[in-house]
C-alpha cells in the first residue's frame, strides 16, 4: 500500500491536514482538524527515513507510550495514534499561543513576572511528577500557557516514565537533552530523578532574570560537563538590584547535588509564590563564584555525584509533602494548640524533606469596618505572625517552616483556598473546643475535612470526662462515642 | 481479547486458586499455562487435574522442565527439587503422567510464541536472566511477542527494528503498551514460588486489542501452602521460601 500523502488538504484517518506548522530534526508538526471536534489539533509525524537520527524513532516511541497516559491541564490532551505500519503519527490537542522561546529577545524580564512564570511551571512539573513522569527537556521552547494561565509542558520525546520501559536509556549511551538546560546527573546517564527538571527550571529562571545562560551554550560533552564542578556566576553580580530571595531560589535549583535542590517541585512553587517567606542562606549572599581551590577539589571528586539508591518516583514525592497546620489563635485554645503541635511533630519526624506552612485566618467582620489596629493600637497582622512563629518554635524547623496570616470572613473557605493555591498535601486542623462555639459559628474543621482536595487530620485533645451539659447539646458526639 | 498467563505454578494450590480467581474477576477470556505445574509444592494431584480440566475447556498448556522430569529421569534438577520430584511421581496416576508427557514444548498463537524457558533450543531449559539471553530468544523466533517463565522473576524485554534491546522490571498492576514498532519478550513471574522478593503469586494479563500487558500479583494463603509442604515431608526450605518470596 502506498503511504498516505501528508499535504495540506489531504485526509488521514478522518483528520483533515490543514497546514504545516513546523519541520524539525526529529518530526514534522501539522495543524489538523476533525469535523466532529471543535478542539484545535496537532499531528506529530516522526522522520523515519533511512539515515535519519535513530533517536527520532525512539523518542517518538517514548511519546507514544507516555502522552496517552498523562492527564490534566498541564499537558496537551492525547487524541489519537496512527497505525505504525501505514503512517505513524500522534494527534494531540494544539495549545495556541507562543512558547516561552518567543520571549528570548526581551530578556531579562521583570522579577515579578519571572516568579509568576516560574511558579506556574513548577506547579505543572509537580503535577507531571505525580503522574510518574520526569520531563528531562524543560526549556523555553517546550513551555506554553493556557489562556487561563496554567503552564503546559509539551514534547515528551525525551521523558522518562517511572513505571514503563525506558527505551531511550536502553538505546543510547550518550545523554540526550538540550545542552544548556541539562542537569549534571542527566549528563552522567541518570534519567530517573525528578529534580533534574528543577535544575532545568533553575537554568530557565537564571536566564530569564539575567539575560545570560548560567552554563553557556556549549554543545560538546566536555563543555557540558564543566557544570559538574564549576558554579555559575551569582545573579547578584550580574544585576546589582537582583533580589536575594530570588538568588536563593535560583541557586538552590542549580545545585550540582540533586539532594541540595528542592526535594519537590511543589516546594519550589511554594517559595516562588511567597518570596518574603524564603529562608535566606549563604546562597543569597554570594557575589562571586567559588575560588579555584574549591572548583579544583570538585573537578577531581565527581564520584560523589554517582547515584546511590534510586527510590521510585512516587516514594520520593511522598517523602517531601507540604503540610499545612491551620492554627486558631482566637479562642482560649492552649490545649488544642499543644495537641496540634504534637501531632505535627510526629508527622515531621518521619518526613525529613517535608515542609510546614502555618496558617492563621484573621477573621474579618462582614458588617463592621475592620482596621489593621486592635483596641490597644497593636498591628493585628504582625501580632498573629509573632504568635504563629512562637507556636512553631519548639518544632525547630528552620528553613522548612513558613508562616502565613490571611484575612477573610470565612475561615474554612480561606484555608481551602490556600490549600488549592499552594498544592498542600496534608492539612492538620484543630476541632473547636466547645459544642456551643461550634453550633454558633459552624465547624471549620468539618468543612475543611469534607471539602479539602487532600488528606486532613482533625486534632482534638482527649476529653474523657465530658460534662452532662455538653452531652445534651452535642448528640452527634454521643453517638460517636 | 484478554488472555491470562500463568507460569511456574509448582503444585501450589492456594496460589493458583488465588490467581485464577483474580484473573477471572478481571475478565480473562482465555488462559495460557506456561509450564512447571508440579515440583516444589504439595498439591500436584489437584494442580494437574485442574490443568487437565482447564485444557479440556480451551486453555493452552505447554511443557515445563519439572513436568518433563516426572517421566524423564535424566532431567537435571537441584537436590531439593529432586527430592520433591521423587515424591511428586508417587502422587500422580498414569493418566496425569501421560497428560504431562504429551504437552508440547512450544505453542504458536496468532503472532505469539509460548515457551517455558528460552525460545532458543527450548528443550535445554535455559534461563533468561538478562538482555543478552533475551537476544537469543528473539533471534530464534520471529513472533511479535514471546511469553515464557522458568526464572520466577518477572521481566519485560524488547528489541527495536535496529536490533537494540531494552530490559525492564514491570510494576505490578501497571499496563505496559507493547509498541508496534518492536518485538517483545515477556518473562512471567511465578504463581507458586515467587523469587523476586514479593511473596504474592504472579500472573499476567494481555489485552490483545490494546496491545498492553499487565503484570499482576495476587495475595494468597501462604501459611496453608507452606504447612502442606511440611506435612508432606518435603524439604522445609521449600516451605520457608514461600514467605520470603525468594
Amino acid at each position: 500500500m502506498a503511504k498516505p500523502l501528508l499535504r495540506p488538504g489531504a485526509v488521514l484517518d478522518g483528520f483533515h491536514i490543514d497546514a504545516l506548522m513546523h519541520a524539525g530534526g526529529m518530526a514534522t508538526l501539522w495543524r489538523v482538524s476533525r469535523p466532529d471536534s471543535p478542539l484545535p489539533m496537532l499531528m506529530k509525524v516522526p522522520k523515519f527515513a533511512e539515515g535519519e537520527d535513530p533517536a527520532a524513532i525512539v523518542s517518538f516511541e517514548m511519546e507514544q507510550m507516555i502522552l496517552p497516559r498523562l492527564s490534566g491541564v498541564h499537558v496537551p490532551k492525547f487524541i489519537a495514534m496512527g497505525d505504525f505500519e501505514a503512517q505513524p503519527y500522534i494527534v494531540m490537542e494544539y495549545i495556541p499561543g507562543d512558547t516561552l522561546y518567543r520571549r528570548l529577545p526581551k530578556l531579562p524580564l521583570p522579577y515579578d513576572e519571572i516568579t509568576d512564570i516560574g511558579a506556574r511551571i513548577a506547579t505543572a512539573l509537580d503535577e507531571l511528577h505525580r503522574q510518574h513522569v520526569v520531563h528531562l527537556d524543560i526549556k523555553p521552547s517546550n513551555i506554553k500557557f493556557r489562556p487561563s494561565g496554567e503552564a503546559v509542558l509539551i514534547d515528551y520525546g525525551l521523558a522518562h516514565h517511572d513505571q514503563l520501559p525506558d527505551l531511550m536509556q536502553a538505546e543510547f549511551r550518550l545523554p540526550y537533552g538540550t545542552a544548556p538546560y541539562m542537569a549534571p546527573e542527566q549528563l552522567l546517564g541518570n534519567r530517573g530523578d525528578p529534580r533534574s527538571d528543577l535544575f532545568a527550571l533553575g537554568v530557565l529562571l537564571y536566564f530569564f532574570s539575567t539575560g545570560v545562560r548560567p552554563f553557556g551554550e556549549s554543545e560538546t560533552l566536555r563543555g557540558m560537563r564543566r557544570r559538574l564542578w564549576r558554579d555559575p556566576c551569582p545573579p547578584r553580580k550580574l544585576r546589582p538590584d537582583y533580589p536575594p530571595w530570588l538568588q536563593e531560589i535560583v541557586l538552590r535549583c542549580l545545585e550540582v547535588q540533586p539532594a541540595w535542590r528542592y526535594p519537590r517541585a511543589s516546594q519550589l512553587a511554594f517559595d516562588l509564590a511567597h518570596p518574603r517567606a524564603v529562608k535566606l542562606t549563604a546562597r543569597s549572599e554570594r557575589l562571586r563564584r567559588d575560588p579555584y581551590t574549591s572548583v579544583l577539589r570538585r573537578r577531581f571528586n565527581t564520584d560523589a555525584l554517582q547515584p546511590t539508591v534510586r527510590p521510585a518516583l512516587s516514594t520520593r514525592l511522598a517523602s517531601a509533602p507540604i503540610i499545612l497546620a491551620a492554627i486558631d489563635l482566637d479562642q482560649n485554645s492552649t490545649d488544642l494548640n499543644e495537641e496540634l503541635r504534637l501531632t505535627t511533630a510526629r508527622m515531621l519526624t518521619t518526613l525529613p524533606s517535608a515542609r510546614l506552612a502555618c496558617l492563621n485566618v484573621l477573621k474579618q467582620s462582614l458588617i463592621a469596618i475592620d482596621t489593621t489596629l486592635d483596641t490597644e493600637g497593636h498591628n493585628k497582622h504582625i501580632d498573629r505572625l509573632v504568635a504563629l512563629r512562637h507556636w512553631a518554635e519548639p518544632l525547630k524547623l528552620d528553613d522548612r517552616l513558613t508562616i502565613h496570616v490571611v484575612e477573610a470572613t470565612d475561615p474554612a473557605a480561606a484555608i481551602l483556598n490556600f490549600v488549592r493555591l499552594n498544592r498542600i498535601d496534608h492539612i492538620v486542623v484543630g476541632a473547636r473546643q466547645t459544642s456551643l462555639m461550634r453550633s454558633l459559628l459552624g465547624s471549620v474543621s468539618a468543612k475543611v475535612a469534607a471539602e479539602a482536595p487532600c488528606t486532613v487530620t482533625v486534632v482534638r485533645p482527649a476529653r474523657h470526662d465530658e460534662s452532662e451539659e455538653e452531652k445534651t447539646t452535642a448528640p452527634e458526639e454521643q453517638r460517636a462515642e | 481479547m484478554l488472555i491470562a498467563f500463568f507460569a511456574d505454578i509448582h503444585a501450589n494450590r492456594q496460589a493458583f486458586e488465588a490467581c485464577l480467581a483474580a484473573a477471572r474477576a478481571r475478565g480473562a477470556e482465555r488462559l495460557v499455562l506456561l509450564g512447571d505445574y508440579v515440583g516444589y509444592g504439595a498439591d500436584p494431584d489437584w494442580t494437574v487435574t485442574t490443568v487437565m480440566d482447564l485444557v479440556e475447556r480451551g486453555a493452552l498448556a505447554i511443557l515445563g522442565n519439572h513436568d518433563n522430569a516426572v517421566s524423564n529421569h535424566s532431567e537435571q534438577l537441584n537436590v531439593e527439587a529432586q527430592i520433591a520430584m521423587e515424591w511428586t511421581r508417587c502422587q500422580l496416576d498414569v493418566s496425569q503422567r501421560r497428560f504431562l508427557a504429551d504437552l508440547p514444548l512450544t505453542a504458536n498463537d496468532d503472532e505469539r510464541l509460548y515457551v517455558h524457558a528460552s525460545a532458543a533450543r527450548p528443550q535445554r531449559w535455559a534461563y533468561i536472566t538478562d538482555a543478552a539471553d533475551a537476544a537469543e530468544s528473539f533471534a530464534a523466533s520471529s513472533a511479535r511477542l514471546i511469553c515464557c517463565g522458568h526464572i520466577h522473576r518477572p521481566a519485560l524485554y524488547s528489541i527495536s527494528s535496529t536490533a537494540k534491546l531494552s530490559s525492564f522490571v514491570p510494576t505490578p498492576g501497571v499496563a505496559v503498551p507493547l509498541l508496534p514498532g518492536r518485538r517483545w519478550l515477556a518473562v512471567l513471574g511465578s504463581v507458586g514460588q515467587p523469587r523476586d522478593g514479593n511473596p504474592a503469586a504472579a500472573y499476567a494479563l494481555l489485552d490483545t486489542a490494546k496491545s498492553e500487558i499487565t503484570y499482576c500479583r495476587a495475595p494468597y494463603d501462604i501459611e496453608t501452602a507452606a504447612n502442606q509442604i511440611r506435612k508432606a515431608g518435603l524439604p522445609p526450605r521449600l516451605a520457608e521460601r514461600l514467605n520470603q518470596g525468594r
